[in-house]
């Protein structure tokens, strides 16, 4: 059985990623550099059922990649889709939120979300993500597509060469942690014993996590990819309570950027439906090819689409190719 | 010795957790729930919208402040006015999907009051106060 749906799932899944790359080809005449986005010749209903595809594909490589959808969400839909960035930003967010809302309530129960690890980090990440949304919508959106394009290029850098720490050895906690009880236990599923953690350079980690909420605000892109080797390798959590923990900070963060988008009439159901709906969609069935799939190679296709949808954005700001 | 009738902090950091998520879960699912029904209302013509479904890729490719200029789309809660619209009324969905965080830090307060956890209720009312500005737009210019 297992055997079987190995055979099965894998053609699959590059079918998934040749669907991707199909979709992106064909929205390609949709380029545009300057403020103003070419109009479509396309019927309206053709670019939202492209978008659901589209994040629906998203979705399923999105997770054993161990990635957010968020993330990989803003620059392949800003590059290849004729909608205005501070558009997609809006959508963005909302499916980066969306995404974090479906996972949190599971990952509390299980242990593996500790709000007192996540609830100081997002008190002011949610404070500075207002900040990023207010620059975002002020600032051109040639400079924010060219801003993008190199936090994307960073966090391909980041997956390729970023160690991981399934449990990182705190010695001892800082002070500020010790203060504010920063500590848990949470059962391993793989091997079924109770781990113990704690976190230290609590201050510098509250620092990170201003600069993560400025990002995540600006760019819509969800921070995960962030979160995460803040939380692991700088205030060494567990991998799990870590990559748990992230989702929760992200739940709190982008709602308060999301407003911002919302108040500033940034999200168009139009596109912020059929996106959040087809990244959840297609994440399930991601999360359910978890077990069979060989996460390296999701990996590196992902990265690969995202090395794409960076140097895209990258020139597209720069008005090289538009 | 444990005292066993004083819950420890793992099982106090359980009962926090448990609480918040079974709100979490409840905001989220009735915010999805609002979302893709608005949006079968929206698409399907139930609803008018008050952007033409014909118009939108015209106009969907502009920076959100022409968009706005050129649609006539208020800002702020300006929407609710013209909620019974099938595109603003996608909003509805979206607003509780931004705002489901609210009750479970409001249900963690009395829990962290309860054992004198002044910091951590502080805390959540700081993150909750943040929120509610942001949907004000009060801090946003949105009104």
């Amino acid at each position: 059985m297992h055997l079987i749906s190995r055979i099965t799932t894998k053609p699959m899944l590059k079918h998934s990623g040749l669907l991707l790359v199909a979709l992106l080809t064909l929205a390609a005449p949709a380029f545009g550099a300057d403020s103003v986005v070419p109009a479509s010749s396309m019927p309206w209903w053709f670019w939202p059922l492209a978008l659901f595809v589209t994040c629906f594909l998203i979705g399923i490589v999105a997770v054993p990649a161990g990635i957010g959808g968020g993330t990989l969400f803003v620059p392949i839909i800003g590059g290849f889709f004729p909608f205005h960035l501070d558009f997609v930003r809006g959508a963005g967010l909302l499916v980066a939120l969306a995404s974090a809302l479906a996972a949190g309530p599971m990952l509390l129960r299980g242990g593996l979300s500790s709000l007192r690890l996540a609830l100081p980090l997002a008190l002011l990440a949610s404070m500075s993500s207002i900040v990023g949304a207010l620059l975002g919508l002020a600032l051109p959106a040639s400079v924010i597509q060219t801003a993008l394009g190199m936090i994307v290029l960073g966090i391909v850098t980041l997956m390729l060469f970023s160690k991981k720490s399934e449990f990182p050895n705190v010695a001892q906690p800082d002070s500020l942690s010790s203060a504010l009880g920063i500590h848990g236990i949470f059962i391993d599923g793989a091997s079924g014993q109770a781990i113990n953690w704690q976190v230290h350079r609590t201050p510098l980690g509250l620092l990170i996590f201003l600069a993560i909420g400025v990002m995540a605000g600006m760019f819509g892109i969800g921070a995960g990819w962030a979160n995460v080797p803040a939380l692991n390798l700088l205030m060494g959590a567990p991998l799990k309570v870590s990559a748990g923990t992230s989702g929760l900070v992200l739940s709190l963060v982008d709602s308060s950027a999301a407003w911002v988008y919302l108040n500033r009439g940034a999200v168009l159901p139009m596109i912020a439906v059929p996106s959040v709906v087809g990244m959840m969609l297609g994440a399930r069935i991601g999360a359910r090819l978890l077990n069979v799939l060989k996460g390296s190679v999701i990996r590196k296709m992902v990265i690969t689409l995202l090395l794409f949808a960076g140097i895209r954005a990258l020139l597209k700001g720069l008005g090289i190719w538009v | 010795m444990t005292n066993t009738n004083t819950p420890t902090n793992a099982q106090q950091q359980q009962l926090e957790a448990l609480r918040y998520a079974q709100l979490l879960d409840w905001g989220a699912r009735l915010g999805v729930v609002a979302l893709i029904v608005s949006f079968a209302a929206y698409v399907f013509g139930v609803l008018t919208p008050h952007v033409p479904l014909e118009q939108l890729p015209t106009v969907w490719n502009l920076p959100v402040a022409a968009y706005l200029q050129q649609t006539a789309t208020p800002t702020g809660w300006g929407w609710l006015k013209l909620a019974q619209k099938g595109d603003l009324s996608g909003l509805i969905g979206i607003s509780i999907l931004a705002g489901c965080s609210l009750p479970p830090l409001l249900g963690l307060i009395p829990l962290y009051l309860k054992r004198r956890d002044y910091i951590y209720a502080t805390i959540c009312a700081l993150i909750i106060t943040v929120l509610v500005l942001a949907a004000s737009g009060v801090l946003t210019g949105g009104h």
